[in-house]
């Protein structure tokens, strides 16, 4: 075991494991941050995106001592009040099914935002196909990041949030 | 057809029976109105909280708080349960929450008297039942208010979580919290005419988005408990397998494992972290012994192929058995032949298989998302040594169940190394593990005859089924005395066409793995067998594919309707652009009718790509159409991913796939364009969850067959067989 430190989600954590423990195992089994998914172990599903300062990666091939001192934000440091374009955009279009790998679509659909925040639909298509979703739930995946795009343009609070309505309870 | 007053009663249950049962029949299929918590219970939480059931919580801030039984793994249901208590509750929709209930009888599904999710029965089991127990809690509002009023019910109305009096007097909800819990309950609550319903059947957005974008969401392998450890398990290739060598001490000595425990059917490593634990079984380099059953270390792909054709040729258990088929065959225009194949297949769900398991003295708790709830309490009760009601599972949210959430393997495990080990045990499928666990849909071979009269119409079809039998292989259901597996023959057995000379029969054929209900389940594959050779037999009689079958549909309204719709919306008859070709299909399967267009373009390389899905549903009355949308969308993909790609073959007795590179699922940049189509009806209320699956294979296959010429009989498709004889 060996000690890390790491900047996650704007503060320094420190964990105490091996050194090739990948990042997303870090992240869940010993900072409980759950938010990031465990899909494939490979790198071919995407369910684990995080961004390495700023960078879409895939935390299950990130071991822990690659890290370093870059900045990882995970899901749930997004949005300090989870109202990120893409969320909001989100619950807008009713985008999750399961939901299982949507943490991973929203940070790699954030990282594509941040490059290029009006992208067509094929790059859309180009950015987000290494993200897989078992529902299929793709077509609203692209339409989401069009309308986070539109969001992000005029920073006006989007017509439809659905704030004022309760909210389906943590753990269900 | 008595199955509908027995499946509310009895379990075990036959799936098939039920699902028969449901089909057209919900509003039949009321459970009485056996209301789950006594006045008396109600009252001791009158003061801050009116529950008159199982299913509502309504406090004094005018919170409505549903709870709902059903297993939520995409389709829907924590926002369609709620939907149909609130209409009849009359509820403010702004103000409605969810809740999972925990395992509960309370909670059982109608139509298959356990507290169970699948065979797209949650809208169509609880459309009743739910929307009674909001009629009764509104009822018990109204009584309260006039009381207070002074007024006879009958002059009172209900509207957005208020009650109104005929004098301007309103009240929300909410303050009647503790005078309505002294109501009493009413056993026959009136419901509301379809006309009045505000909730039912609008577009309405899920309740449970807000926390699948935020990280909050939580699932079974998101579960923690203090004192928790790791478990990952190395499952024996085939029952009986034992290990031959492994290397305990190195596994030990990997920093955080705990403890390796070998089990009848595999070997755990238990450690401090996930990592740790997959390190473990590395260090363990663990070797199978397969000689107890060659045939199975030996099992291949071409095997299995060979076992269904035998059951094929062999098939003896018959299902329907009409007319005179030798008389059609002699007297026909025209006869036609055809096999079909098709290969296991696995769910994948994107969250791999887990649970969560902590077996104490005399009690059990576990975490898990389960499609049944129920029978994961009876199968840890029985697993654990401990009684039933002392058994607590937390059904969290499912990451994909597509009908593999319905196996207990992983629970069992869990709770076994949760006793053995007495820690509270995490235990984890790895991609690998899930994929190769098993618990597949059934490869299946298919053997037909069929025959056309002078005119082009058909009239005869024989069909002999080789499959694995899931009836055999569920642990709850038997095969019936005719030794036919409804599930192996269904779209089959029940096919819609105007065929007067019909034999469907069944060979039971068991390769050894272990197989499963599969999104759509039987249908998944007999639609794709049927309706291709309705498409042959339609090339046959040189009709239109879409005429041929709606002259053979006579008594068959819901699926001419659906064809018409699908077929109009799509522009069938009119030329589609350059090099893109049309195909059709329809099945009616979960109580549900969907017809769907496939237009389809074939590349150079043999290579198809699906442009468009135009797809019509009839699935009777409606809860949410933006749910059904969604779900056939969903249905449309899962069944394209299988038709593109999906195969789980063996070689030397292993499964040869491990993971998305070589069971590849579809991805944004393959999507077609998607339109789903709806049927006004007021029929009771089908399925959503499976019935887009089944006519999306033959679609494409039909398409395919109209730009190439190749007729594809066995899935998936193989572009190479489409290089070769292509001619568009």
């Amino acid at each position: 075991m060996s000690q890390f430190r790491l900047h996650i989600n704007g503060e320094v954590r420190q964990v105490d494991v091996a050194p090739d423990t990948p990042l997303l195992w870090v992240l869940r089994d010993s900072l409980d941050l759950a938010g990031t998914k465990y899909g494939c172990g490979v790198g071919a599903c995407g369910a684990c995106t995080v961004h390495l300062n700023g960078v879409p990666t895939r935390s299950c091939m990130t071991p822990v001592a690659t890290v370093g001192l870059k900045k990882v934000l995970t899901i749930e440091g997004l949005d300090a009040q989870a109202r990120h374009p893409l969320q909001q955009a989100w619950v807008e279009l009713d985008v999750p099914q399961c939901g299982y790998c949507q943490a991973g679509q929203i940070m790699t659909a954030a990282a594509l935002l941040k490059e290029n925040p009006k992208p067509s639909d094929a790059d859309i298509d180009g950015a987000m196909s290494g993200n897989l979703c078992r529902c299929a739930t793709y077509l609203r995946i692209r339409a989401g990041i069009h309308r986070a795009a539109e969001i992000a343009a005029v920073p006006v609070k989007s017509p439809v949030s659905r704030k004022t309505k309760p909210q389906a309870k943590e753990g269900v | 057809m008595d199955a509908r007053h027995t499946a509310s009663a009895s379990a075990p249950l036959n799936r098939r029976q039920l699902l028969k049962a449901g089909a057209g029949s919900a509003a039949a299929l009321s459970i009485g109105f056996a209301l789950p918590l006594s006045p008396r219970q109600a009252q001791a939480q009158a003061s801050n909280t009116f529950a008159p059931h199982a299913w509502l919580r309504l406090t004094p801030d005018n919170r409505v708080t549903v709870l709902c039984g059903s297993s939520e793994m995409g389709q829907g249901v924590l926002t369609a349960i709620p939907m149909l208590l609130a209409e009849e509750l009359d509820a403010d929709w702004r103000l409605v929450g969810v809740e999972q209930a925990p395992a509960d009888g309370r909670y059982n599904n109608p139509m298959f008297g356990m507290q169970a999710t699948g065979g797209s029965t949650t809208v169509r089991a609880h459309w009743t039942p739910l929307r009674q127990a909001g009629a009764a809690a509104r009822e018990m509002l109204v009584a309260a208010a006039a009381a207070q009023w002074q007024l006879p019910a009958a002059q009172l109305r209900t509207e957005r979580g208020h009650v109104l009096g005929p004098a301007g007097q309103k009240v929300a909800y909410g303050a009647l919290v503790a005078a309505a819990s002294q109501q009493a309950v009413p056993s026959a609550p009136k419901l509301k005419a379809s006309a009045d319903f505000k909730i039912l059947g609008r577009p309405t957005r899920r309740l449970d988005t807000p926390a699948k974008t935020n990280g909050t969401a939580r699932y079974g392998i998101d579960a923690q408990v203090e004192g928790m450890v790791i478990a990952v398990l190395s499952r024996a290739p085939f029952e009986g397998a034992k290990p031959r060598r492994m290397d305990e001490a190195a596994a030990r000595a990997v920093k955080g494992v705990v403890q390796v425990i070998t089990l009848p059917f595999g070997v755990a490593v238990l450690a401090q972290g996930y990592w740790s634990a997959q390190q473990g079984r590395q260090a363990l380099k663990l070797e199978w012994d397969l000689s107890a059953k060659p045939e199975q270390a030996a099992l291949s792909a071409s095997q299995v192929s060979a076992l269904l054709q035998q059951g094929a040729e062999q098939a003896s258990a018959v299902a329907v058995d009409q007319g005179n088929l030798k008389d059609a065959s002699a007297q026909a225009a025209k006869t036609l032949s055809a096999r079909y194949e098709v290969p296991y297949l696995a769910h994948a769900c994107m969250e791999p298989l887990n649970c969560l398991a902590w077996v104490q003295a005399d009690r059990a708790e576990v975490w898990t998302g389960t499609q049944g709830s129920g029978p994961t309490q009876m199968v840890v009760a029985q697993v654990a040594g401990v009684p039933q009601a002392n058994v607590k599972v937390n059904t969290s949210l499912l990451g994909g169940g597509f009908g593999r959430r319905f196996a207990h393997d992983v629970t069992i495990a869990a709770t076994l190394l949760s006793k053995i080990s007495g820690r509270p045990v995490k235990l984890i499928y790895d991609r690998a593990d899930d994929m190769a666990a098993g618990f597949y849909r059934p490869a299946s071979v298919v053997q037909f005859e069929g025959a056309l009269d002078a005119q082009g119409r058909p009239t005869m079809l024989r069909a002999d089924v080789g499959s694995p039998s899931i009836m055999a292989a569920s642990g709850f259901m038997k095969i019936p005395e005719s030794g036919v597996d409804s599930m192996a023959v269904e779209g089959l057995a029940d096919q819609p066409y105007d065929i007067a000379n019909l034999r469907i029969a069944y060979g039971r054929a068991e390769p050894g793995p272990q197989v499963w209900f599969w999104r759509s389940v039987g249908h998944s594959q007999n639609a794709f067998f049927l309706e291709s050779f309705i498409d042959e037999m339609a090339h046959a009689a040189g009709a239109d594919p879409l005429q041929f079958r709606l002259a053979a549909l006579s008594k068959q309204p819901r699926l001419q309707a659906v064809l018409r719709l699908a077929a109009a919306k799509a522009g069938w008859g009119k030329k589609p652009a350059k090099g893109v070709y049309r195909g059709i299909a329809a099945a009616e399967s979960f109580g549900s009718f969907v017809a769907e267009v496939a237009e389809v373009s074939v590349g150079k390389d043999g290579v198809p790509k699906v442009h468009r899905v135009v797809a019509a549903v009839d699935c009777g009355q409606t809860v949410n159409p933006l749910t059904i949308q969604h779900q056939v969308e969903s249905a449309i993909c899962y069944g394209l991913s299988a038709a593109l790609y999906g195969k789980i073959t063996h070689k030397d007795g292993r499964v040869e796939q491990s993971n998305f590179h070589d069971y590849p699922v579809l991805r944004l940049s393959e999507m077609p364009k998607i339109e789903v189509h709806l049927v006004a009806s007021q029929e009771a209320p089908g399925g959503i969850g499976e019935p887009g699956t089944p006519p999306l294979a033959p679609a494409v296959a039909n398409a395919i067959f109209a730009a190439t010429g190749v007729r594809l009989r066995q899935l998936p498709i193989d572009p190479a067989l489409l290089v070769v004889k292509k001619t568009g």
